[in-house]
């Protein structure tokens, strides 16, 4: 909205203020000049991936000039989707997002909409309490939970070590505080006076979430999903630590640990599988920016 | 659960006010009810770990033994814990500072070109922080490749002999800040970019009338406007990047030697691969204070935030 005014604002400018507008004519070149130069640093490491991805080993291991392909192929894409070993991790990695996704936006909208409009003995303490258990790290508390699994093995025979589908139990303790925490945001823009109406016409507690907030609050929704999934397909240290057999593991652990053998560095298929292991993220944020961005700023700025 | 409240309509039209009373007992339990996967997913998963971490520091490897600090006065009297420490300050004060600047600089140079090319700037500039930490780290570690690093290859069209990028104490912690760098920065420019576009355009039309030069105007307006943003942000990036792990694991695994660990990959390295839990415990216990005292002042921050909304 204030970017529209400024542009409108500029075309009258030059008239009235010939220094100004000079002044604001070499600021924005040097804005360009200055915005290349950190693309050039922010886009580096994923272009020079795809570069890779392209090359043969013998063209890699050559010393030719590494920042451009001489030979390009798509041998590195063939070899690794024809390796049953790394759908396997394709595959775990998506039915782990999907799942997780789902667990979180039930968890997450039912308890948003219950502490942002419902509230309860504590509710106000407990929303607070999910904005702080956001900001506990995985990497406090992995290792107890690497001894909570054992012993529960122990009690009840159900081994959760070293299966992928124990994510789906643990991913959510990293998404739901933040979908939640968004969620809340959202639904407690929505005027008061909506649900009131509803509940005037009869509708349950329910039929309100279903038929008002959730359609409304949409847009949050959906920055929550991408959020959650952008997780959970990113998430490195959980199985990292709780999975090790190839089959259990999912992509961007299995890439780091499968494709790096020893200190034989298979580039091209490394760079390959990296690059296919951050498809998925950088497709949705392609297509939904908009959603992304505003789940991103949602956190600090309350709704 | 449309059943449980379909009841309550019915005793709304009665109006009888002992059964009012019911209803909003009944509307918190359900309240209660919604919020209960929630509560029991944090007290599970989060709270309890949290808890059993600083009982399971208490005990010995085997964990048969209670040690009381045993493991803590084990570390004190350890270089490589008081190096983990000056690594984790070093890595996380210089990574926030330098994000902190480039994606505030950045943020201004977004902001000053026309709207429309906005956009897809914005959009170019966010990659880093789209694609998942380690597999850009993959990235860097190819381009910091030992024999055949692509930075070595142009600097040495400089003359500049081939750089040990994380071969060596100094140039790996270099590497390890940059990339953190390099991927964390984005997320402050939309944070940023997203509090710029908040302050609202007279205060710039005021300061220029009183003759305000750029830095005044970035001083003495964007900043006081900003601050609440630029705390919040840096505070959180702080926790973040204190509990780093995907990259210190995938770029040095905390080599050469002991230079680049983390508290988060030096208890990983000693609870999970070393198989000693209780010393792991004890190790990223010492995340704690740190994360407690600045998750503090976000909440102090957005308390704030949102009483003067």
């Amino acid at each position: 909205m204030a970017d529209a005014a400024v542009t409108a604002a500029a075309p009258v400018r030059p008239a009235h203020y010939g220094s100004m507008s000079r002044d604001r004519r070499w600021a924005m070149r040097w804005s360009y000049f200055f915005l290349v130069l950190f693309a050039i640093f922010f886009l580096t490491p994923p272009l020079y991936m795809l570069l890779t991805s392209l090359k043969t080993s013998a063209e890699i291991s050559a010393a030719t000039n590494p920042w451009w392909v001489f030979a390009p192929t798509l041998e590195n894409y063939v070899a690794l989707l024809t390796k049953n070993e790394f759908l396997v991790f394709f595959r775990n990695s998506a039915l782990v997002s999907v799942c997780v996704v789902t667990v979180t936006m039930v968890i997450s909208v039912l308890a948003a909409f219950s502490l942002a409009r419902m509230k309860f003995w504590g509710s106000a303490t407990l929303a607070t309490g999910v904005f702080l258990t956001y900001l506990v790290p995985d990497t406090l508390l992995f290792i107890p939970l690497f001894k909570m699994f054992a012993w529960f093995r122990d009690l009840t025979g159900i081994e959760l070590i070293n299966h992928w589908w124990t994510m789906i139990i643990l991913y959510p303790t990293l998404s739901v505080p933040f979908a939640t925490w968004i969620m809340i945001g959202y639904f407690a823009s929505i005027p008061k006076e909506l649900d009131e109406a509803a509940l005037i016409d009869g509708a349950g507690w329910f039929q309100t979430l279903t038929k008002i907030f959730i359609p409304v609050a949409m847009p949050g929704i959906i920055a929550a999903m991408i959020f959650s999934f952008t997780v959970s397909w990113a998430q490195f240290l959980y199985p990292l630590a709780f999975t090790t057999s190839s089959s259990e593991l999912l992509l961007p652990v299995g890439i780091v640990t499968t494709l790096i053998k020893g200190d034989v560095f298979n580039w091209g298929q490394i760079m390959t599988g990296a690059l296919l292991g951050a498809a998925p993220p950088l497709i949705i944020y392609a297509f939904l920016m908009d959603y992304y961005v505003a789940g991103l700023t949602a956190g600090a700025t309350k709704g | 659960m449309a059943d449980v409240t379909a009841p309550n309509s019915a005793v709304l039209v009665q109006s009888n006010r002992s059964s009012l009373h019911k209803l909003m007992q009944r509307k918190s339990t359900i309240a209660f009810l919604m919020a209960l996967p929630l509560i029991l997913l944090i007290a599970i998963l989060v709270v309890y770990p949290a808890g059993y971490a600083i009982w399971l520091s208490m005990l010995n490897k085997s964990m048969s033994k209670f040690v009381g600090f045993g493991n803590f006065e084990f570390l004190f009297k350890r270089q490589t814990f008081w190096d983990v420490v000056f690594q984790s300050c070093l890595f996380a004060i210089t990574a926030v500072i330098f994000k902190a600047m480039i994606g505030f600089v950045v943020a201004h140079f977004v902001h000053n070109i026309p709207s429309k090319g906005q956009r897809k700037w914005r959009g170019m500039l966010l990659v880093p922080w789209v694609i998942p930490p380690a597999m850009s780290t993959l990235a860097w570690l190819w381009l910091f490749d030992p024999s055949y690093s692509a930075f070595n290859w142009i600097l040495a069209h400089f003359g500049i002999g081939p750089v040990p990028w994380l071969g060596e104490a100094g140039w790996a912690r270099f590497a390890v800040i940059l990339v953190n760098i390099w991927a964390g920065a984005p997320f402050f420019m939309i944070m940023y970019l997203a509090a710029l576009k908040s302050v609202p355009d007279q205060l710039y039309e005021a300061a220029a009338i009183d003759g305000a030069a750029w830095w005044q105007r970035i001083w003495y307006v964007t900043l006081p406007m900003m601050r609440n943003i630029i705390a919040i942000t840096a505070l959180f990036s702080l926790i973040v990047t204190f509990a780093n792990f995907d990259i210190t694991r995938v770029l040095t695994s905390g080599g050469p030697l002991t230079a680049t660990h983390l508290f988060a990959t030096w208890a990983f390295k000693v609870g999970i691969e070393s198989g000693d839990i209780p010393l792991g415990a004890t190790v990223s216990l010492f995340m704690v204070p740190i994360l407690a005292v600045a998750a503090a002042f976000i909440l102090r921050d957005i308390n704030k935030r949102g009483s003067e909304v």
